[in-house]
Formats: C-alpha cells, sequence, structure tokens
C-alpha cells in the first residue's frame, strides 16, 4: 500500500469516526489487527457493538467503492469480529457489522455513504 | 425499502405466461440477486442491464438488489427480461414513477449501449396478454410490426433506452417515419410451371381437397420437389386466427423458414433428409422450441429423399400425424405445439433412382429395389393415403409452349370442393375426407354400389388389403367433391384406386 493510500485511508477512517460520534456512538478502537486481518473501527451504539469497515475513495473511476466487500469478504469481518469479543470477554453483546465508503472526489466535502448490518 | 415492478411475458411453448417482475433496493452491501429460476441467458441479464443503464447515463444501484420473476416455479429463459428488469430498477430509484408503467407489459433485450434489441415470441407473448387484459405494451423497434399484429394491445417500439425515457418523462412517441405497410409476399411458385405430369397434378389436387399425406416417387429430376412446393400455392388461404397462431409458432422458432408475417398462405417446410428427430419435432434443453412439423402447421411438411432419413427421424412424425400436436417434456417442463400439417414424401424408386418405366439404366440388384422403399416403415405408409408416380416429362410436355393449369384455377376448385366436404360434414367433428373413421365409411358415408362392387372384386383378388380399401374410399369422396358429384360411383373409385397403385398389397 503506497502512502498516498495510507493517508486517505486514515482520513477516512477519522471522518467515519467523528459521524458516528455525532450520532452518538462512542468508538471504542481503531485499526484493531491480529494474525487474520484487521478492524477500522469499534464503536459501542445504545449498548451495540458496531465492527465498521471503512473504504476511502479518491475517484469513483473504478466502481463504487463497496463493491469490492463481497459475501466472503463480510464472512471475515464477521470472524474477526467475534474473535475481538471473545479476547475482549464480552460475550453475549449485541453486534453489528458496519460498512462505510468515503469519497474523496471532492477533496473539500468528502461524502461518507454509511451501510448499517451488511451481513 | 423501495420496490419497482413491472410486467413482461415468459414462454411455454407457443403459450404466454405473464410474468411480475419485483425490484426492490434495500440498504447493504452492492449486491444483486436473480430470482425465478433464470437460466444462463437471463443470469447474465444483470451485466446487459447495468452497462445500458450507465451508459444512457441513468443510474445504477450501489445496494443490495433483489430482482425476482414471478411465478417463482416457472422455468425462465432468454434475453426479452433485459428491459423490464432495467425499467424496474429505474423504478425501484425513483427515476421513473410506477404509475407511467401500470398494466403495460415489457419486453426486450439491452446492447450495452442501451439499444433494445429484438427477442422471439412477441406475438404469443402479446396475444397471452391481451388475454390477461392488458392494453399496452413496449417492445423492441425490431419486432414493431409482429407487435401491431395484436390488435387489443397498443404496443409502442423504442429503438434504445433513451428514446424510451423521454417517452417515460415526457410523453415522447419516437418517430418511426414512413410505417411499411405488412406486405402479403408475392408468390413466385405457379403450378402452371410444371409441364406435363398428369397423374401426379391431380394426385397434388386431391391431396389438397381431402388433406390426404401424399408420396411421390420418381427418379431424379422428374420434378417431385417443383410439385410439392407449390403444394401449398393450391391449398386454400390460412384464416386470420390461423395465420395468427402460424405466425406465433414461426415467432418462437426465430429460425427456419422465412415467411412474411401474417402471411395467409399457407407454410412449406423442407427439412433436410440427415435432419434428427428433434429437428423434426422440437426440442432444446432451456428454451423449448418448435421442430420442423410444427413450423409446417396449417401448410406442407415436404421431405425429399425420405428413404434416406435415418431411423426413427420419419416414425417421430406418427404421433403428430395422429393428433395434430406435439408435446415435448425437458426438465424445464412440458410444451405443446400445434402440428397440423400435409405431409409429402419423396423418393426416387430405386438406390441409383433410375428404376423406372422399362428400367433399363438401373444398376441396382432386385433385393437393392426391393429393400429401398421398405425404409418407410408400414405404420407411416399407413398414414399416408395417396401414391403417387411422378415419370420423366416427355418430350412433347417440355417442348409444349402451353402453360398448365395455373394455381388460382385449381385452388379455386380445391376451396369449393372443400366447402362440399365441410357442408356434409358439419355435424361431424371433422371436415377432411382423410379423417372419416373406418366405421363412418361402412355406415354414414358408403360410396354407390358399382364403386363398392369394383373395390369388391379387387379385395376378392387380394389386389387390395382392408387398410388400403378404406383409403381407396376416402379418396373416392374427395374426387366426388371434386368432380362436384354427391355420392361416389365407379369413376370415382376407379380414379382413387389408380392412386394407390402399387402400395396394396405388398
Amino acid at each position: 500500500m503506497g502512502r498516498k493510500e495510507q493517508v486517505l485511508g486514515a482520513a477516512g477512517e477519522v471522518l467515519v469516526s467523528s459521524y458516528l460520534e455525532s450520532l452518538g456512538a462512542k468508538v471504542v478502537e481503531r485499526n484493531w489487527r491480529i494474525k487474520g486481518g484487521e478492524i477500522d473501527l469499534i464503536a459501542r451504539h445504545n449498548g451495540t457493538l458496531l465492527f465498521i469497515e471503512v473504504k476511502s475513495r479518491s475517484s469513483d473511476r473504478f466502481g463504487h467503492p463497496l463493491e469490492s466487500i463481497g459475501r466472503e469478504k463480510a464472512l471475515r469481518l464477521q470472524r474477526l469480529a467475534l474473535a475481538w469479543i471473545a479476547t475482549h470477554d464480552q460475550w453475549g453483546a449485541d453486534y453489528r457489522i458496519d460498512c462505510a465508503a468515503v469519497d474523496f472526489s471532492d477533496r473539500l466535502n468528502p461524502v461518507i455513504d454509511y451501510r448499517p448490518g451488511v451481513l | 425499502m423501495s420496490l419497482g415492478r413491472i410486467k413482461s411475458v415468459a414462454l411455454l411453448g407457443i403459450r404466454g405466461v405473464i410474468v411480475d417482475i419485483e425490484v426492490d433496493i434495500s440498504d447493504g452491501l452492492p449486491g444483486y440477486s436473480l430470482l425465478g429460476l433464470p437460466d444462463t441467458a437471463l443470469q447474465e441479464s444483470r451485466e446487459r442491464v447495468r452497462s445500458a443503464l450507465l451508459n444512457t447515463g441513468a443510474p445504477w444501484p450501489n445496494k443490495r438488489t433483489t430482482v425476482s420473476l414471478s411465478p417463482a416455479w416457472l422455468h425462465k429463459s432468454g434475453s426479452g427480461f433485459d428491459l423490464p428488469i432495467a425499467l424496474g430498477l429505474l423504478v425501484a430509484q425513483g427515476v421513473i414513477p410506477q404509475e407511467r408503467l401500470a398494466g403495460q407489459v415489457v419486453m426486450g433485450e439491452l446492447a450495452l449501449d442501451g439499444a433494445i434489441r429484438s427477442v422471439r415470441g412477441v406475438l404469443p407473448a402479446l396475444l397471452a396478454a391481451q388475454e390477461e387484459g392488458i392494453v399496452s405494451a413496449l417492445v423492441p423497434i425490431a419486432n414493431r410490426l409482429e407487435a401491431l399484429s395484436v390488435d387489443r394491445v397498443k404496443s409502442i417500439a423504442f429503438a434504445d433506452l433513451s428514446q424510451l425515457m423521454s417517452y417515460i418523462h415526457d410523453g415522447l412517441l419516437p418517430d418511426y417515419g414512413e410505417a411499411p405497410e405488412p406486405q402479403e409476399g408475392k408468390n413466385l411458385l405457379d403450378l402452371s410451371e410444371v409441364s406435363g405430369q398428369r397423374g401426379a397434378r391431380d394426385a397434388l389436387e386431391v391431396s389438397a381437397i381431402g388433406g390426404h399425406h401424399l408420396l411421390l416417387i420418381g427418379p431424379p429430376g422428374t420434378g417431385k420437389t417443383m410439385l410439392a412446393e407449390r403444394l401449398p400455392t393450391i391449398l386454400p388461404p390460412l384464416t386470420q386466427s390461423a395465420a395468427l397462431e402460424v405466425a406465433a409458432v414461426h415467432s418462437v422458432a426465430e429460425r427456419g423458414v422465412e415467411r412474411p408475417l401474417l402471411s395467409l398462405l399457407p407454410p412449406f417446410v423442407a427439412p433436410h433428409h440427415t435432419t434428427t428427430a428433434t429437428a423434426m419435432i422440437g426440442g432444446g434443453a432451456h428454451t423449448i422450441k418448435p421442430g420442423a412439423c410444427s413450423l409446417a402447421h396449417g401448410g406442407v411438411l415436404f421431405i425429399d429423399e425420405a428413404p434416406e432419413c435415418s431411423p426413427g427421424v420419419l416414425d417421430a412424425l406418427r404421433q403428430p400425424l395422429e393428433s395434430a400436436n406435439v408435446s415435448i417434456s425437458r426438465v424445464t417442463g412440458t410444451v405443446h405445439f400445434p402440428a397440423n400439417f400435409l405431409l409429402v414424401l419423396a423418393a426416387n424408386p430405386c438406390p441409383c433412382g433410375r428404376f423406372t418405366g422399362k428400367g433399363r439404366g438401373c444398376t441396382c440388384s432386385s433385393l437393392q429395389i426391393r429393400r429401398y422403399l421398405q425404409r418407410l416403415s408400414g405404420p407411416l405408409l399407413d398414414r399416408i393415403d395417396i401414391r403417387s408416380f411422378v415419370e420423366a416429362p416427355s418430350r412433347l410436355d417440355l417442348a409444349s409452349n402451353e402453360p398448365g393449369e395455373s394455381s388460382e384455377v385449381v385452388r379455386t376448385r380445391v376451396i369449393s370442393a372443400r366447402g362440399i366436404a365441410e357442408e356434409r360434414f358439419k355435424k361431424e367433428p371433422w371436415s377432411l375426407n382423410s379423417k372419416i373413421p373406418a366405421s363412418q365409411l361402412r355406415e354414414r358415408y358408403r360410396v354407390r354400389k358399382d364403386g363398392s362392387a369394383f373395390l369388391h372384386a379387387e379385395l376378392d383378388h387380394e389386389r387390395l388389403s382392408a387398410r388400403g380399401y378404406h383409403k381407396v374410399l376416402r379418396l373416392a369422396w374427395s374426387f366426388a367433391d371434386r368432380n362436384g358429384t354427391t355420392t361416389p360411383g365407379l369413376n370415382e373409385v376407379e380414379a382413387a384406386y389408380q392412386l394407390r397403385r402399387g402400395i396394396d398389397p405388398a
């Protein structure tokens, strides 16, 4: 991953976190990484744990960013979420897998496309 | 949640079934699922619809999209659902209002650039829609004339998606230019081109009058094909409803015989003798298509070099000959096609084809000659009333400048003869002489004494079988109808007997 993409990705994650906080959610963790992969954002909203995959794109020339998340990738996200729940001793908590796309084609006005409950 | 609902039509044989296409767009990851037993071509519609929408500047939903075709149990196939799916997506996205498409059926394949391509079976589909009380339809421009022949459904044809969109948004009708009149194709064949051949001409005419199947035997180059091709020109023209049915079969097949839409000329279909039983009867894995015998519905099925057909191909015709329709069953379901045709078989007298007249040029052994026509199975020949020998025309016939009787003249006689038969049979379930049941030939439809005496003598001499006896009687009725005789007598019976020369009691 190039430097530019990393910066874009981080910027997207920051945007999504503040979007979530504006809704009243509390961001628990960012970029939680284990051997099996990474969860971009983990938040808690009204007692529900949210595991969020954030996709950032600088243009929509290559299709919608969320199109790259297929069924398999969504299931992998769920496995990661369960791993987080297990390691943080949160068994029994309600949880949800969400996706967010951040479109930076207009640098000054990035647009967030938030999709709750993708599984 | 947003929904779009469009109606279209699926084909089961030549029967159309109204299909409801529902498009649901809901939050979730971008994805597309197509429900309702689609085949591969239909499964691929996603890619066509997507490109067509994007290339016309219409949006594609990057959301969870579910397209459902109901009734769900019916196997659906083909690309004709592209356009209704695309419109359903546009309705679900709020681009076009649902009300603009209420009560309409939509059909059409989409090209990647948004052009609307023709689909098969528009005619039967719209007939089904008409029965369901649907009053308007959106169809591909290439199918416009076909669609216009269904008069109680108002069809609007479009060349591409953007034309269709501007119709929906602003009511702009596409400009078709000068509407071409549906033309009755000039039939170039005429019986007057056949020189001589008195016997074969008679056989052809009687066959047309009574609906008798026909076997033409003769050496190569004597005009068997020429005669058979002209049989449709002396048959009575199709009725409007029959023409519609014929056009529906051809619309579903979308191949083979090119004939003008709604032509009243009975079709002529001549499959090659190497054809398979499936091509003859109809079939196919996903889409069950009509075979040659259904394409010949209402007209003539001509098989040249009949003894050369693979075993089984001709015998496959026995069922449609009996019931006038075919039923084909596949995994995807069972469909029925009409198959009411006049069968004309042509054969050489022997493998080398020269065993005729004095038979001097023939190089075949007597065994070969005997076996050759035996390749036509007994049960099949049983259904063929007329066997006619086509001799090489004499030098005199060829030199003659006087044209033979024209199709027009013969056809007038055929029509009036059929009229007489119909009048006679108006209380019966059949209307053609070839369909008189054997029992009725002995009761209500007996020939005059002198005629039956002649046949009884032939029976006694074992020159005629019981089966042949009934066939001669049916033929005699056709001769009587032609001559205007109320009941066949010796004349008619003798003439009829001539047409079975050499069939019995072999």
